[in-house]
């Protein structure tokens, strides 16, 4: 958790988990397992706690800088689907662990569902202690939705089960479909309630952060699910095994993933740095860009722009001065806000087409190309094609132009009476308005 | 076909021929009960085959991450179904769209034949058919399953190869050697994706394909975007460091070049790839801090200002500057920086001394000197290869490491040199700057080392005062710049 805002955000999930696990513990600890099953259940929750711990460990960061434990995850889910009566002779006992089909009273759920959420509660937190003795921190969100993701997908699977009624021998295929059905709902349950937190912690519409937790997490979630379901339909049979078997296809997914998120991360990283070259050169003034790129960021977030288009917005706006290079001489300042339209206008065009250079960058080029043009020009109408984020750029740009690097409040707040000057003519209302609203949270939180 | 020597035609029908025995036989034998799984997995197979791989095949070889869906399903046909069924599943790669019919025949023909065989071998070191009874053991299903892997690879290996070699009369073990001994890693990984998907299917049918796949398939999805960002990478770069070269009119294609020359430097020294691979990035952005250059400064005939001189000299610690945060950069942002030192202590911006610079600007200085020499400059047009090559050892030891000189002449006999602009030349960006104050400009970097000798200032005591002319600046700036600190 990095401030009290995260925390506060995550705030009713965090409670929600706490309240799960501690009825979880209590009935896991009061139940009673028949006496020749219970060694089992020890070493079978055991075995699952390991794993999980270890996947917890091997936690990748996806691109976009969302964090996730697939090895973890998947095993959490497994042990929540665990059926234990594939295969009367299976390695995890006649009985299963959590008896057999037949028996399924409110009781058994129960005591099925809290043992799970028990376990993966108990290998998380070991799973997440080295990194909190280095100082990482843990990822108290995340654990949370995986305790209450892996309580679902247990209450769900059984009840389905009994719907279901398969005999074991001749329709183990209801019981896969059964368990993917499960699995894809807890996942889906997750995206939303990691949308949720994110949207509060953020401040963008919940919509917005609905999509782009989809959007990011559809792919390593249905490998995540897949893994689950494949070791809670194998380990009866295999036994042990079926754990670090069925994990090697995810570590290969967890590894492209890795490798992706590194070079995106180089990616940006390489943009960012290439945007100081309006500095070092003195055509901008110091941070400029960066000042310019975090702020235009967390407007177009709380506008509720999404997060593939907030990447174009980011790129747009570290190098929405670039065009300058191909200046002569340097503006006196770098103000572009300083110079008459028409050369404005020069930059922004210069600078679109060297980021249109790339190839790959257009949408960014296309950004650019546009900060300079006024909201509506001479109270005409407006253009429906002047895309948001060049608005963003636009009024972003004139504030930085006056603040600078400056923290004083009282500056702040003129900059922002300055920009409300030019609104509907220069600038978006919207867009002044929501640059206000940060602005002033950031001046509040100053006191 | 026709392209084909008649040996490897008559290879190519054999191969065909009992691949298409091995199909009937399989066909005539294979269980009713198995008949649903053939069909389910040779279709699975099929859709694999047409479902193309995302990566483009250039950047799939270059960085070895293709992963293929399909070996996993071969490997589950031939424990789930043996010898008569495998081989039905495996021939449905004749099926593969936009092949030629004689590849997809051959194709299809090899992959019958090699599933026969290891379907064969699977059961004859004692590995149990993976159906409803089955129960796992290692060393009834794990070890027989390395086995038929291995014997895969082989038979499929020498199918592939004598092919090859028929046709290109090259010896087959180098062929083997120089192509497919590193499939061999992947094919056991995707062997072990094949047992899972059997096991499963064992239990729950087809429905194991999507679960044990899925992974798979998301994996692939994700090496085509990484790979998609490489490239998207290497073009973002690249048409950055043409910003650049715009604002300086007379080094089109210089970084480029320097960059390739320094990576030819680099591994005829014997540098290992991973170092090889961060030259590269190191040639490239060596003049990146000219960017930060005023364009007045840098196209500006005549007379320099103190200041303006100031700057130019200025653009490797802005270099530095610009690309010390770039984390993968590494040992290239002392590169950058340090590319305008010289052996003899005379150089800048630090004046470091012999081994004291470090090895990428040792490497960057020679490439660029030689860039700068054999390509056309305001003053004068483009030298000889030969002529560089004389220059560099000349200043061997005073401007450059001899070592590397010698790398870089030994690079060349090897590999030739073109000198010619690789980039795409028609920058749309009109140039303010260029138009007002009109062109031409001077290059006035700059790295050639024989403009000062030309000029005769090649001394510590010649570059005492601004000079007037173009072209002695030019010198000036290259090589008795650091007196001027």
């Amino acid at each position: 958790m990095k401030d009290d805002r995260e925390l506060r955000a995550a705030g009713p999930l965090l409670i929600a988990a706490a309240l799960v696990v501690v009825a979880s513990v209590t009935i896991t600890a009061a139940a009673q397992p028949e006496s020749s099953a219970s060694s089992d259940v020890w070493r079978i929750s055991l075995a699952f706690a390991l794993f999980i711990a270890v996947g917890e460990i091997l936690r990748i960061t996806l691109p976009g800088g969302r964090q996730t434990a697939p090895l973890a995850s998947a095993g959490a889910l497994a042990f929540a689907l665990l059926p234990g009566f594939l295969g009367a002779e299976g390695v995890f006992g006649a009985e299963g662990i959590f008896g057999s089909p037949e028996d399924m009273s409110a009781g058994r759920l129960a005591a099925a569902a809290a043992l799970a959420v028990t376990v993966v509660t108990v290998g998380s937190v070991v799973g997440a202690f080295p990194r909190a003795l280095v100082g990482r921190g843990m990822h108290l969100d995340e654990l949370a939705r995986r305790i209450l993701t892996t309580m679902f997908a247990a209450a769900l699977f059984r009840p389905l089960i009994r719907v279901l009624q398969p005999d074991v021998n001749q329709h183990a295929w209801k019981i896969a479909v059964a368990m993917t059905f499960a699995a894809a709902l807890a996942g889906i349950l997750d995206a939303v309630l990691a949308a949720a937190v994110r949207a509060s912690q953020s401040r963008s519409p919940f919509r917005t952060a609905v999509v782009d937790e989809f959007r990011a997490l559809a792919g390593i979630a249905s490998a995540i699910a897949a893994t689950g379901v494949l070791i809670a339909l194998a380990a009866p049979q295999m036994g042990f095994l079926a754990l670090p078997v069925f994990a090697v296809p995810l570590l290969l997914t967890q590894f492209s993933f890795r490798r992706y998120a590194t070079i995106e991360a180089t990616y940006l990283q390489t943009i960012r740095s290439l945007s100081k070259v309006t500095e070092v050169g003195g055509y901008t003034e110091t941070g400029h860009s960066r000042r310019v790129s975090r702020l235009a960021v967390t407007v177009g977030r709380e506008m509720g722009v999404s997060e593939r288009d907030l990447t174009d917005l980011e790129y747009a706006a570290l190098m929405h001065d670039i065009g300058q290079l191909s200046l002569p001489e340097p503006i006196p300042g770098g103000a572009t806000t300083l110079v008459a339209p028409v050369d404005q206008r020069r930059i922004a065009e210069l600078g679109a087409a060297v980021i249109r250079q790339t190839g790959v960058l257009d949408n960014a080029a296309n950004i650019v190309e546009r900060q300079s043009d006024p909201y509506r020009p001479h109270r005409g109408s407006l253009d429906p094609d002047l895309p948001l984020e060049s608005r963003i750029i636009k009024a972003v740009n004139a504030y930085d132009d006056l603040v600078g690097a400056s923290l004083e409040s009282d500056r702040k707040l003129q900059a922002i009476g300055r920009l409300e000057l030019g609104v509907d003519r220069e600038f978006d209302p919207a867009v002044v308005d929501a640059l206000a609203r940060i602005i002033e949270r950031q001046t509040e939180y100053a006191y | 076909m026709r392209d084909l020597p008649i040996r490897s035609r008559l290879y190519v029908a054999a191969v065909v021929v009992v691949g298409m025995l091995v199909l009937v036989v399989g066909i005539r034998n294979v269980a009713i009960g198995d008949l649903s799984t053939v069909l389910i997995l040779a279709t699975l197979f099929v859709m694999m085959n047409f479902l193309k791989s995302p990566l483009r095949r250039g950047v799939a070889v270059r960085e070895g991450i293709d992963i293929s869906v399909q070996m996993p399903i071969s490997m589950a046909s031939v424990l789930l179904l043996g010898p008569f069924g495998a081989p039905i599943v495996a021939a449905s790669m004749a099926l593969t769209p936009n092949t030629p019919w004689f590849k997809r025949l051959f194709n299809g023909g090899m992959a019958a034949i090699t599933a026969w065989v290891a379907s064969e071998a699977y059961l004859r070191v004692g590995g149990h058919p993976i159906n409803v009874d089955f129960t796992f053991s290692p060393r009834h299903v794990l070890l027989p399953v390395i086995v038929t892997a291995l014997v895969m690879e082989l038979v499929n290996g020498l199918l592939m190869v004598a092919v090859i070699a028929l046709t290109e009369r090259v010896s087959p073990i180098r062929v083997w050697f120089g192509t497919l001994s590193e499939s061999a890693f992947p094919m056991f990984i995707y062997s072990i994706f094949g047992l899972m998907l059997a096991v499963v299917w064992s239990y729950v049918g087809p429905i194991s394909a999507a679960l044990v796949l899925a992974p798979l398939m998301v994996a692939r999805w994700v090496f085509a975007q990484f790979a998609a960002r490489q490239e998207a990478y290497e073009a973002t770069m690249r048409s950055l460091i043409q910003a650049v070269e715009t604002k300086d009119a007379y080094t089109r294609g210089h970084s480029e070049r320097v960059s390739r020359a320094s990576v030819l430097i680099g591994r005829r020294s014997g540098m290992r790839e991973d170092r090889v691979a961060t030259l590269r990035y190191a040639g490239m952005l060596h003049d990146v801090g000219k960017l930060g250059v005023p364009t007045l400064v840098l196209q500006k005939a005549g007379r320099l200002s103190e200041e303006e001189f100031d700057a130019i000299q200025q653009h490797p610690s802005r270099g530095r500057e610009i690309t010390k945060e770039l984390e993968f950069l590494g040992e290239a942002v002392e590169g950058i920086h340090l590319h305008h030192e010289r052996i003899d202590g005379r150089g800048y911006p630090l004046g470091l001394k012999g081994m004291e610079i470090p090895e990428f600007a040792r490497i960057i200085a020679v490439a660029d000197a030689f860039d700068s020499m054999t390509t056309t400059r305001s003053y004068r047009g483009a030298r000889s290869v030969e002529d560089a090559v004389l220059e560099l050892r000349r200043c061997k030891g005073s401007q450059f490491d001899p070592d590397l000189v010698e790398a870089l002449v030994e690079g060349i006999e090897v590999d030739g040199w073109d000198a010619t602009d690789t980039m795409p030349s028609d920058l749309p960006v009109a140039l303010p700057g260029a138009s007002e104050i009109g062109v031409p400009s001077f290059g006035s970097d700059d790295d050639d080392p024989t403009a000062a000798r030309q000029l005769g200032i090649g001394g510590p005591a010649g570059a005492a005062a601004i000079p007037d002319d173009a072209s002695e600046l030019d010198a000036l700036m290259d090589v008795s710049g650091e007196e001027r600190r």
